[in-house]
């Protein structure tokens, strides 16, 4: 089979991928789609493998089986310099930020820049305080981060990942432990962002409500597969056990409260 | 018994070869690398010029105990006057390098292994591979020449401190004559004595360097790694510049 693959309507494109770490089976099949200019939500327990799924999506690690089709080209199989020339198009936000910790928020953000282009000063100055103005971080443009707090922090790494302007923009939990103001902020970039730049997003995510608001398109993830996908609206009216215990937030059900143990009464009486 | 030696022993080649594979990458990127002055400089500056006063210190007083130790001995056989020659000679050629590689590990390797480390343990290092920027390049590749280039300076400093720590016994409180004690010094260490210690200087410079980053890049991703991290870089350094040390000497002598 070849690396390259016809362009299709879906940017991302993940087929009957297997992976396994430690003897532990994460994926057993998985397929799924992400379309293009849309923002798609990947949901699931945790260590359902949400952030594997991204790692499999940016070359971080290859399949034991299976394709990751990221814009026509099979991930897997792509040598260094292409698997590079390909990420120079997609943009990641961590889940902590990931900045370079020796680097001011205005290097930060202008790294991508000057590592890939040869732009005149004035334009990267400019083109960093236009991306640190959107996620309204332009004032702080001098700080380090050890001087910005958590929400900030995940801003301008925003603010780093969208610099480019890439093609797919990545988000791994952008919401999780924030304020509601900086969560507010980063709801309302990802729908702008991804309209007004044309992008398509993948947002990983467990903030059921949050996802609601901004994705077009939802996955949940159980034991390596896909057990439902569809408008988050629709699986919030999904009856199968599953969805309705992640959707609802139930402590007890398909995903067990209790951690495999022996019978609580012998263990106690022991 | 004899498996676990056979286990321990593929560990330490697979070890060996996983370094060497290493120092390849790091190679692959030096040309990039040393387009980058600016950051090649601010990392000599971190192992080198943050390394100076530690050496210093310790230089003097390497020194000071050479020279108080070297008169004990050379007076019994009432050879004190050979103090600047045996002291020069011993700072030049084996306490130089081997201390100030020592202390290198300590304090530089350290703080490579684990700057290097918390780039890991917080996601520094894959946000640098998504942006499509090789972190050999950018992290490994100008720290390693930071630290190549560094020690044998600080090696210099060192003996050159040293040898200022033993006048200052020697002549200064001991009474071995000024002028006997430099002529001695001149006469005896040769160049081709000067140059086993730089080149010792640059080998340990490679070798605790290229412990450091490597320790550092394939540290864990957590605290505890990271510490891991930090510990084997200064044992291992430790253990690999006397093993070099002994096998470079026996080679030049």
């Amino acid at each position: 089979m070849s690396v390259e693959h016809s362009t299709t309507s879906n940017l991302v494109e993940i087929r009957d991928v297997y992976y396994s770490v430690g003897g532990r089976d994460i994926f057993q099949g998985l397929t799924l789609d992400v379309p293009r200019g849309k923002i798609t939500a990947i949901m699931g327990p945790s260590g359902t493998g949400k952030t594997t799924l991204l790692r499999l999506i940016t070359g971080q690690i290859r399949p034991s089986r299976g394709q990751v089709w990221v814009d026509g080209q099979d991930v897997s199989r792509l040598s260094r310099p292409a698997l590079y020339a390909l990420r120079q198009r997609i943009g990641m936000l961590f889940q902590n930020g990931a900045l370079l910790t020796d680097l001011s928020v205005f290097e930060n953000v202008a790294f991508p820049v000057r590592e890939h282009t040869k732009l005149p000063e004035a334009l990267i100055r400019h083109l960093v305080l236009t991306k640190l103005q959107a996620v309204g971080l332009r004032g702080a443009h001098g700080l380090m981060p050890h001087e910005l707090s958590g929400g900030m922090a995940r801003r301008v790494a925003l603010a780093r990942a969208m610099v480019r302007d890439p093609d797919l923009l990545i988000y791994d939990e952008p919401f999780a432990g924030l304020d509601p103001i900086s969560m507010g902020v980063i709801l309302r970039l990802l729908r702008n962002v991804n309209d007004a730049l044309g992008m398509t997003s993948i947002v990983v995510s467990h903030d059921v409500d949050e996802i609601a608001l901004v994705a077009d398109i939802s996955y949940i993830l159980s034991a390596g597969k896909v057990v439902a996908s569809g408008a988050p609206k629709a699986l919030k009216e999904d009856q199968s056990p599953l969805v309705r215990q992640f959707m609802n937030g139930l402590p007890d059900g398909p995903v067990p409260f209790h951690y495999p143990a022996a019978d609580y009464y012998s263990d106690l009486l022991d | 018994m004899y498996n676990t030696f056979k286990q321990m022993l593929l560990d330490a080649v697979a070890g060996f070869g996983a370094v060497a594979l290493f120092l390849l990458r790091i190679f692959g990127q030096l040309p990039s690398a040393l387009l980058r002055p600016r950051l090649i400089a601010s990392q000599i500056h971190n192992a080198g010029a943050l390394s100076l006063v530690i050496i210093m210190i310790c230089g003097l007083f390497v020194g000071m105990v050479l020279g108080l130790q070297g008169y004990d001995m050379l007076e019994r056989f009432g050879s004190e006057s050979a103090l600047g020659s045996a002291a020069a000679l011993a700072l030049v050629k084996e306490l130089g390098p081997v201390v100030a590689a020592l202390l290198f590990a300590g304090r530089a390797g350290t703080a490579l292994a684990s700057e290097i480390g918390l780039m890991r343990a917080t996601d520094q290092l894959v946000a640098m591979e998504i942006m499509a920027v090789d972190p050999f390049r950018y992290v490994v590749a100008p720290r390693f020449i930071g630290g190549v280039v560094a020690l044998p300076l600080l090696t210099m400093i060192f003996i050159a401190i040293g040898i200022f720590g033993v006048q200052l016994i020697g002549v200064q409180q001991l009474g071995v004559d000024q002028g006997t004690f430099w002529s001695q010094m001149r006469g005896s260490v040769e160049v081709e004595d000067v140059m086993q210690g730089l080149i010792k200087g640059c080998v340990f410079g490679v070798a605790c360097s290229l412990i450091a980053v490597y320790e550092g890049y394939t540290a864990a991703p957590t605290a505890e790694g990271v510490g891991r991290a930090t510990t084997r870089t200064v044992v291992n350094s430790a253990v690999i510049t006397l093993i070099l040390d002994y096998m470079i000497t026996a080679v030049m002598l």
